[in-house]
């Protein structure tokens, strides 16, 4: 092989190589209000209440968030480890309780947490301290949470999917709720539903 | 050659997962370089009496392993440095797991080679916790050293040491000092020394 040839096959090996850690670390940051989700698949719960709340059959071994037949999907980033989201917890259960006490709501809007950093293990130990009511999903490499694009937490997507299958995020946010009901009024405003 | 190494190096940098997400640390952490994942290797074994040591406690007075002997078993947990992401997210999740210690009987101790006032300041930020965490600071890392776990520059490994009612060494699990080991590895550690609610290991 000639000497340009060899510096040219370096140079693209290099090339790719940096491209593919751009996207390993999620250089385009968290995902933007009116952009759509970066393509990722999360697991199924293990829990059946928890396939059951989201819809999933027994044969789902993974998922896509758009796929979920819900008009609002709430995606929570958390750690187990982050005193913010502990002292949170309540308030998200509080808001899990308003969404399925609203018949308008209820089946409508789902929320999904995202343990980043966290084992299963981690992740069941936190869902069962704070008696959590919807699926805690464990990701012990940082997959997804690069592709979330390295938020700290805890950190609060909205998802709004259509009729027709499309979708866009109407909320991207980082700290607390605080207020379960002033963040429910609001998100549901942001998502158009009645 | 010298190329590619140096884009080695800086995709593994680029991929270095992101520890001490917490928004309450936002700005506040120092972020080391990545480092040596071990640097120590320890002389203790398994099996064998756990050194004492008495060490002063930043919530005031003076704490020793002996003194637990024949009530708790004890959980020591080495920290390398306060104020950095790992470890700053380390100790707050064990404030969630009381009971989890209750449960085997065991008195979880945290230790650190920082000084007291460093600390102190530390757990403020972290929002206080319920197991007591001793400074380890002077003469630097006596009791890190004597554990065999100081490292070269100073710091202590991540490490998870249990030791039973008898004062014998019954886990010992030093961790790659990049990462926060699992707090399954606590579990499987207690199990190694009793079942939960101090039923004995059936054999």
């Amino acid at each position: 092989m000639g000497k340009g040839k060899k510096r040219a096959l370096g140079l693209s090996l290099i090339f790719t190589i940096l491209i593919f850690c751009l996207f390993q670390t999620g250089w385009a940051g968290p995902p933007a209000v009116g952009d759509k989700l970066p393509d990722f698949t999360l697991p199924a719960p293990k829990e059946s209440g928890d396939r059951s709340y989201l819809g999933l059959t027994f044969l789902n071994r993974s998922f896509r968030i758009p796929e979920l037949k819900a008009e609002l999907v709430i995606l929570q980033v958390f750690s187990m480890y982050c005193s913010y989201c502990q002292a949170d917890a309540p308030h998200v259960n509080e808001l899990y309780k308003l969404i399925e006490g609203n018949q308008a709501l209820k089946g409508k809007v789902k929320i999904i947490g995202i343990g980043a950093g966290n084992s299963e293990f981690e992740a069941a130990t936190f869902k069962k301290k704070y008696g959590i009511p919807f699926p805690l999903l464990a990701d012990p490499d940082f997959r997804i949470h690069k592709i979330l694009g390295e938020v700290r937490t805890p950190y609060f997507i909205g998802v709004k999917i259509q009729k027709d299958g499309s979708h866009r995020v109407i909320l991207s946010r980082l700290g607390m709720i605080n207020r379960a009901d002033n963040f429910l009024t609001e998100i549901v405003k942001l998502a158009d539903m009645k | 050659m010298k190329k590619i190494l140096i884009i080695l190096a800086l995709s593994f940098l680029l991929t270095h997962p992101s520890w001490g997400l917490s928004d309450k640390f936002s700005d506040k952490v120092y972020t080391p370089q990545k480092l040596k994942p071990r640097d120590s290797n320890t002389h203790l074994k398994v099996g064998q009496r756990a050194p004492n040591f008495t060490l002063p406690a930043v919530n005031g007075g003076h704490v020793s392993l002996k003194d637990f002997q024949g009530k708790k078993n004890v959980v020591l947990s080495f920290i390398p440095a306060a104020w950095t992401p790992v470890c700053s997210e380390q100790w707050p999740g064990y404030n969630i797991v009381k009971d989890m210690f209750d449960e085997y009987e065991a008195i979880l101790i945290g230790i650190s080679v920082d000084n007291i006032p460093t600390l102190y300041a530390w757990l403020k930020e972290m929002g206080g916790l319920w197991f007591p965490v001793l400074s380890d600071f002077y003469p630097h890392g006596q009791v890190a050293r004597r554990y065999g776990i100081l490292r070269s520059d100073g710091m202590a490994e991540r490490a998870i040491i249990i030791i039973d009612k008898k004062g014998v060494i019954r886990f010992f699990h030093v961790s790659d000092i990049n990462k926060r080991p699992d707090l399954e590895v606590i579990v499987r550690g207690l199990e190694k020394v009793t079942s939960p609610r101090g039923r004995s290991p059936s054999p």
